[in-house]
């Protein structure tokens, strides 16, 4: 390829990805041209303002046709506009979140967070706009390595430690097994291309190895279900969780899950939508009721060790499990309305968890400690603060009036609208919501019934106030107007583009 | 397109949006405020009830806004699953919101006793009251299921901050069992509105009683219909299914408690007869048996466990039980006797376990207990409480000239045309009943007086209020039923047509 071609290139598609790169190596040099005392916080405001603008190139490309770089290597469709927005404004969230975190004895590695969440947003970034396995793994690996760095940052710390072994060595057995069903779809088919490996798989000549494919399936989808933290790759999430300082603690229940779902949603609906099953059948029809006993185990295990937890994180960390099984079971059963449904629910959990998250921030740090006992009489305390975490866990639970309950009813459009429906896996959904019930509740309890000791009154620090404030205006606001949502979804994106090969303009 | 229903609904955010405004404390103006904020979704209720035309039939005082729509790309062309705000009433739902609207007003005169944290208190107590007035009003299974949550999460916080000592054991096994119920619920709904494309009751009643229509199979209907059967069977409560309901009415404050018997349970039961009935009448023929034999347990159950209890809030907990059983014997006849004695059944009942549970909170508010054990001779100490207490007690009886004779009569009136066995069965509850609730209320009425008992203290004006207002609807409707019925008489017959195919 020569300068020519490289120059004549439309690199203006990029626009978002570049400024989020150019952030984060505008950061690093400026975090080693510092002086090692002074306070690193402006940092911060830079990176978010950094985020903006990527969201205002992002913003200015919604009018645009789709368009791709490399032969579909990486695109500009629907798709991965609808996903970037939710990626950015939730790593923009928890930037805001994070500008009030309290290091403490870290405080020196304030600045490498900066950074290290750009670099990670911007693997997600790529995971959600590119078409071909090879940007796909480099976008999945850029975000991983970030993520491992960023939950060892409390280096003192003995629990961050274990946080970020935990999370590399899991995190490499994912990717290995991720690579290796990737290796076997790349051997039948001689393509990283996803459209061109869709293509290949469509041919008559696979049918030779329709057992080989379904294998490779399942692979490359348990290696991809450590990202989302969902079975049978979900157990590093509560060691992780509770370890991580907690802005990176929500990027990854957040950013990195959203992330993950947008890979899983590109790959395998590219690669297999046409593909042959064992004797006939459609493959992703075929392992429908595998894939939904992994949605439901899910579901199950996370709502169900959550009642056991103390620790508040942990908990989390169990909750966000049980959500990564909801928002499965759109894909598992690949129904008309996939693409809305669990775009809407992405952002639904966006708001709730990122609030529900600077809630928990605030608490545990008057409280001194993860302990769900921190959170006793928080109403007498500090009412606003208990009123928007009452909130953001009616939404978690699925309570209506609240974008968590908008997005579980489109959940269960997918379930019950395709034919046959999926009674089992929506009774299932409905079930491990009542058991939720029981820990979300709790905390609910904690914070009203109880009196709890004369705490210190929680600090409202700005930060916290325009994140918690910001996420539960649109909890609320998605809940009771989901229609915006779904109308700005259908007016702005096209997602009859997905399955569209586009030739590089 | 007139506004009513949704004004009426949305009143209580008036006293809401009031009450936030106020100092937390400032008892005297919470407490006024939060009574001003009930009076007021009863004052539009009555302009409600007047403007509706008794003698027509289907939906009236309509409205429709398009709200949420799903767009299903199908092989080239669009679908729309549509979901609109649309409220409005028939003769039934009417009714029911007025004694909605009669009882919290006064529930919130009831409340007089609550003891702190009133501003919190009545802005749920306000939102429990919208979310009830919408359960009724609602026109579309989407916004039925809202309301009906929207119920859930204040009664969660009244029982669990201001009940009794065990009251956090209560309020999560409320939200639980009901969280169960609304589970089914939403199941239920959501496979209807992806089979049938449309969630509101005219059109799905419309599409429900097409034969052949797609997807809507029998084997379809009848599973439909039995998830609807336990899903307000936690509501109703029936048998076994109401552990729960016990715990809310003994721990709850009885304001509370008035409002939870008086109306909740009746979503249960309004429930099962508008989707059970009103969408699957031929299925619902096919568990007529079922449901009579449920009825009739429930009434036989209840009123033997209430013969038993030492605890006033306990026999009328059972008693509930045992009334709502009535409810589904009028269910299971299936013609106009047995359903119009069911409806009756439902309203009486609102008003005569509103009027119990409010002299339990005037009791208790004195003695400090609600033990039969302590309680004797109130009839010297306090003639008024006592009296009254007496009438109530035989209200719930079905003393001819009351309310609940003529649901009673009527129900097993209906019942007996079709299956006498089970309704000769049934008959035996009737006799029980009387046991329990003489045994009870003589006990509290009669024996010697108490040194205890504070002297002077019976009913002040403000109790006097509820009492009497409930009492002489009690009375009303057992005089002249005829006010009850005219506007129900149109629904009954919509139901009836649907019912003989």
């Amino acid at each position: 390829m020569d300068l020519q071609t490289l120059t004549s290139m439309n690199w203006g598609i990029m626009a978002p990805e570049f400024v989020v790169l150019g952030t984060a190596l505008l950061l690093s040099l400026l975090d080693l041209f510092m002086t090692g005392k002074k306070s690193r916080r402006p940092l911060g405001i830079l990176a978010i303002a950094g985020i903006a603008a990527s969201f205002i190139f992002l913003y200015l490309q919604f009018g645009d046709p789709g368009a791709s770089l490399f032969h579909d290597m990486y695109r500009l469709d629907s798709f991965s506009k609808a996903f970037k927005l939710i990626l950015l404004l939730g790593t923009g969230l928890i930037l805001v979140l994070a500008y009030d975190y309290q290091m403490k004895e870290e405080e020196e590695y304030r600045g490498e967070f900066y950074y290290l969440l750009l670099t990670a947003l911007l693997g997600a970034m790529v995971m959600a706009s590119s078409a071909d396995m090879i940007t796909l793994f480099i976008g999945l690996e850029l975000l991983s390595l970030s993520s491992y760095v960023m939950a060892g940052l409390r280096k003192g710390k003995m629990e961050s430690n274990e946080a970020a072994f935990k999370y590399v060595v899991t995190g490499g057995i994912s990717t290995a097994v991720t690579l290796f069903g990737m290796s076997y779809i790349f051997g039948m088919t001689g393509e990283t291309n996803l459209y061109a490996v869709g293509a290949a798989l469509r041919d008559t000549s696979i049918l030779q190895n329709q057992f080989l494919l379904v294998f490779a399936f399942f692979i490359t989808f348990a290696g991809l279900t450590f990202k989302i933290a969902s079975a049978p790759f979900h157990m590093w999430a509560p060691d992780v969780y509770q370890g991580s300082p907690l802005p990176v603690t929500a990027f990854l229940s957040v950013v990195s899950k959203t992330a993950g779902f947008a890979l899983i949603l590109r790959f395998f609906l590219l690669c297999f939508s046409s593909a042959p099953g064992i004797k006939g059948d459609q493959l992703l029809l075929q392992v429908q009721p595998y894939l939904a006993v992994l949605a439901g185990a899910t579901m199950i295990a996370g709502n169900v060790i959550a009642l056991r937890q103390r620790d508040i994180k942990r908990l989390f960390a169990y909750s966000s499990v049980a959500q990564a099984g909801y928002i499965l079971v759109p894909f598992v059963s690949v129904s008309a309305l996939l693409f809305e449904t669990t775009w809407f629910y992405l952002l639904a959990y966006l708001f709730m968890n990122i609030g529900a998250f600077a809630v928990i921030q605030a608490v545990t740090a008057a409280a001194g400690t993860n302990d769900i006992s921190g959170f006793e009489g928080l109403y007498k305390r500090s009412p606003w603060l208990a009123v928007a975490m009452t909130i953001f866990i009616l939404s978690l639970a699925g309570i209506p009036l609240t974008a968590g309950f908008a997005g579980k009813f489109g959940i269960f459009m997918n379930a019950l609208g395709t034919n046959p429906p999926h009674y089992i896996l929506a009774g299932i959904l409905m079930a491990t919501t009542v058991v939720s019930y029981f820990y979300y509740f709790n905390i609910i309890g904690q914070m009203f019934f109880r009196t709890g000791q004369e705490g210190p009154r929680i600090q409202h620090k700005n930060g916290l106030l325009v994140v918690t404030a910001v996420c539960a205006a649109a909890t609320l606001f998605f809940g009771i107007f989901p229609g915006a949502a779904l109308h700005f979804f259908y007016n702005e994106f096209q997602f009859n583009d997905f399955f569209q090969v586009m030739e590089q303009k | 397109m007139s506004h009513l229903i949704s004004i009426l609904v949305f009143s209580p955010l008036a006293g809401i949006l009031a009450l936030s405004l106020l100092s937390s404390k400032n008892e005297r103006a919470l407490k006024l405020a939060g009574l001003l904020g009930a009076l007021l979704p009863m004052l539009i209720a009555v302009i409600a009830a007047a403007s509706f035309e008794r003698s027509a039939s289907g939906i009236q005082l309509a409205e429709q806004v398009n709200w949420i729509s799903y767009k299903m790309l199908k092989t080239g062309d669009a679908a729309y699953f549509s979901i609109r705000y649309e409220v409005g009433a028939n003769g039934l739902s009417i009714v029911l919101m007025l004694l909605t609207a009669v009882i919290s007003v006064l529930a919130a005169v009831g409340s007089w006793t609550v003891k702190r944290d009133w501003k919190s208190y009545f802005i749920f107590f306000l939102i429990l009251e919208l979310g009830m007035l919408g359960v009724f009003a609602a026109q579309n299974l989407f916004l039925f299921f809202i309301f009906f949550e929207i119920t859930l999460i204040p009664m969660f916080f009244l029982i669990g901050r201001w009940g009794y000592a065990d009251r956090e054991k209560a309020a999560y096994s409320f939200l639980i069992y009901n969280g169960i119920g609304s589970a089914i619920l939403l199941i239920v709904f959501v496979a209807l509105f992806m089979r049938a494309g449309t969630l509101n009751y005219g059109e799905l009643a419309k599409i429900l009683s097409t034969n052949g229509y797609p997807g809507l199979g029998s084997t379809f209907r009848m599973s439909v219909l039995i998830a609807l059967l336990v899903a307000f069977g936690i509501k109703l409560p029936i048998v076994p299914l109401h552990t729960w309901m016990l715990r809310v009415h003994v721990q709850a404050p009885p304001s509370i408690v008035m409002i939870h018997s008086g109306i909740l349970l009746k979503i249960g039961a309004y429930g099962l007869f508008t989707f059970g009935i009103g969408f699957f009448p031929a299925e619902f023929k096919q568990l007529a048996v079922w449901i009579a034999v449920l009825g009739v347990i429930n009434l036989l159950f209840g009123a033997f466990l209430a013969i038993v209890q030492t605890d006033l809030k306990k026999v009328l907990a059972y008693s509930s039980v045992s009334h709502m059983g009535i409810v589904l014997i009028g269910f299971a006849a299936m013609n106009e006797a047995g359903l119009k004695g069911a409806i009756f059944q439902l309203i009486s009942h609102g008003l005569i376990s509103a009027l119990l549970f409010f002299l339990i909170g005037v009791l208790y508010e004195r003695t400090g207990s609600s033990d039969l054990k302590d309680y004797s001779g109130l009839a010297g100490a306090m003639p008024v409480t006592a009296g009254v207490l007496l009438a109530g007690g035989l209200a719930s009886l079905g003393l001819p000239g009351m309310s609940g004779f003529i649901s009673e009569f009527l129900a097993f009136l209906g019942l007996f045309k079709v299956m006498p066995v089970i309704a000769a069965v049934g008959t035996l509850g009737i006799v029980l009943t009387a046991v329990y609730v003489l045994r009870a209320v003589l006990s509290v009425t009669f024996g010697p007086t108490r040194e205890s008992y504070p002297v002077g203290r019976d009913m002040t004006a403000r109790e006097k209020i509820p009492a009497f207002v409930l009492l002489g609807l009690v009375l009303v409707i057992g005089i002249y039923p005829g006010m009850l019925s005219e506007p129900l008489h149109t629904v009954l017959d919509t139901i009836l047509l649907g019912l003989r195919g």
